[in-house]
């Protein structure tokens, strides 16, 4: 293993979100308290979804993965168009940096800024509700189990997409309804059969609800089965984006 | 043994044909041109060669190494300076050539070579600005100090030359002149005859995908390539009857400007004026280039039997 080849992308791309933290981990963190503080004021009293939790508290845990998930798929697939575009991703595809390697930086530097965001937003929120942490090597589990996966989506999507706006396309047709639609803002058991069935089908929603099991030890479904879902679901992409590389799909064409 | 190798090497592009089938080799401590019109498939090769792009069939060895099994050994042997100006936008000078050393598992203990490319290419004292604030001419040395931030024994320069004035040109000259004398093997691609033939050993010349030729430069030219120069000559009234002894060295005449094509070696320039100036002409212009790419090929491909 090149070591200090990967151990260089890794920070180069770290430093690429550092240089504009105001934008990528600043922005999304305001965003998300915007969220937090409305829905919070609406709907605070109202809904208790877990017994002895409040919906402020409920609602922080997925406000939090969700950050950490759309931070993370943002970070590697807007630096890979951004390369591809501008043309430099030449100098990394010169280099003998394996396939791994680049998979393994790039995912790395994603979810080092999903997590931050993710850290981030809690900072800010626990100024306004307070919370629990009972297993907190769930909470790291999933934080990263969920980052590595949507930042190995980010790499798939930069690599497919040639242009900005394919790219807004996946964020906003995949990536943004199925971090919504997988109960940051309520418990799955409020909805009709349907949709709850549905959920299900959604490894978002896994990631969400493992994660607030760290938080509350209540969860939806079983936090093993969380788990395991988060798992297979990033070993899959993962998969994708390695194959990807490796064949050079639209990058060494 | 040789430095690059391409046995029967084939790539298409969807309906192109970009490669058809190119055979060459290249030995250690040559200075290689490779010669082409556009789209003859120059860059084609060297992105096949540095990993860039995927060959269909036939082989590419660099230094022994096959560039697609063994990439990991190839790309530590290659130093390939890409056609297209492209450059981060987000780092300093030093930044990216530090990020790029990094990329071949080279830290600090490259800093010292990092300064040497900087001093040669004339970039120290824009060590810390930003990418973006340089001019295209600084971009493209960039661009070669990038290419040989991990001294690879073997340097590929794609058109380095292109879009720089002069003075920067020769320097840029001396600067691969010292690459090679150092015991870097150098394949060069260039639009310029005048550049092959200052700084080439042999020369290849690719077009449609083939190769057309492949020889010594001296023996190139001896065949006729390159040997041709024209004459441009603006008359300040349009010249009515030429003189016998030019009719046969003129290409075109348009009013009072004449066009000779001329052998390098026998012909010379001055005797054409002066014969016009004889015959009573009055020459208020003139300049003399180079035959260009364009007519080798012609030539070539008109030569060779298909
Ligand atoms: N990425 C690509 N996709 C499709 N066609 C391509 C691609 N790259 C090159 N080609 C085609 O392959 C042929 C060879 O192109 P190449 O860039 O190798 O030529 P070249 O000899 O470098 O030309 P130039 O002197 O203009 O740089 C051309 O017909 C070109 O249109
Ligand atoms: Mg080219």
């Amino acid at each position: 293993m090149n070591l200090l080849g990967f151990k260089t992308l890794f920070c180069k791309e770290v430093l690429r979100f550092w240089k504009v933290l105001l934008q990528t981990l600043v922005a999304p963190v305001i965003t998300v308290l915007l969220y937090f503080l409305i829905f919070s004021h609406v709907l605070e009293g109202r809904v208790e979804v877990f017994p002895g939790v409040g919906y402020s508290a409920f609602l922080v845990p997925g406000l939090m993965m969700m950050s950490v998930i759309q931070n993370a798929f943002a970070n590697s697939s807007s630096s890979l168009i951004q390369s591809k575009i501008t043309g430099n991703l030449i100098f990394i595809l010169v280099t003998p940096l394996s396939h791994f390697e680049l998979f393994l930086a790039f995912v790395a530097a994603a979810c080092v800024r999903g997590v931050l965001v993710g850290v981030g937003v809690w900072v800010v929120a626990v100024w306004f509700v307070p919370l629990s942490l009972v297993h907190p090597l769930y909470l790291l589990l999933f934080a990263v189990l969920g980052s590595a996966a949507l930042g190995a989506l980010g790499v798939i999507a930069g690599i497919w997409a040639d242009k900005f706006d394919q790219l807004a396309g996946f964020q906003n047709f995949i990536v943004l309804p199925l971090s919504f639609l997988s109960g940051v803002f309520y418990s799955i058991h409020s909805l009709p059969d349907f949709w709850q069935t549905l959920s299900h089908l959604n490894p978002f929603f896994y990631l969400i609800d493992g994660f607030r099991y760290g938080f509350f030890g209540v969860s939806d479904v079983s936090p093993l089965l969380s788990l395991a879902v988060a798992g297979a679901f990033l070993l899959l992409l993962s998969g994708i984006a390695y194959g990807m590389l490796k064949t050079g799909y639209k990058i060494r064409d | 043994m040789s430095a690059i190798v391409l046995d029967g090497l084939h790539k298409h592009y969807g309906p192109v044909h970009a490669l058809k089938g190119v055979s060459l080799a290249v030995e250690e401590g040559e200075f290689f041109g490779l010669l082409g019109p556009n789209g003859a498939g120059k860059s084609t090769l060297i992105n096949i060669l540095a990993g860039l792009t995927r060959r269909d069939t036939g082989r590419a060895l660099v230094l022994g190494h096959d560039v697609a099994r063994e990439y990991r050994v190839t790309r530590r042997l290659l130093g390939v300076v890409p056609q297209e100006l492209v450059f981060d936008p987000f780092f300093s000078v030093r930044e990216v050539l530090r990020i790029q050393a990094g990329y071949f598992g080279l830290g600090r203990e490259n800093d010292a070579w990092i300064d040497e490319l900087l001093e040669a290419l004339k970039l120290t004292d824009k060590a810390q600005a930003n990418l973006r604030t340089l001019s295209g001419g600084m971009k493209r040395r960039v661009m070669i100090a990038q290419a040989l931030v991990h001294k690879p024994r073997v340097v590929v320069l794609d058109e380095p030359t292109a879009g720089v004035d002069v003075e920067l040109r020769q320097s840029l000259w001396d600067f691969i002149r010292r690459l090679h004398r150092e015991g870097h093997t150098i394949v060069l691609t260039t639009h310029y005859l005048e550049e092959a033939e200052a700084l080439c050993g042999r020369i290849a010349i690719l077009n449609q995908g083939e190769l057309v030729a492949l020889d010594e430069k001296q023996a190139l030219l001896a065949h006729g390539i390159g040997r041709s120069r024209r004459l441009c000559v603006t008359t300040r009234a349009p010249v009515v009857a030429l003189p016998e002894a030019l009719k046969p060295r003129l290409r075109r005449q348009e009013g009072n400007r004449l066009e000779f094509e001329l052998v390098r070696e026998t012909d010379s320039a001055v005797a054409v004026l002066d014969a016009l100036r004889s015959h009573g002409a009055e020459v208020v212009d003139f300049a003399t280039e180079a035959a260009d790419l364009e007519d080798v090929f012609v030539e070539l491909t008109r030569r060779r039997p298909s």
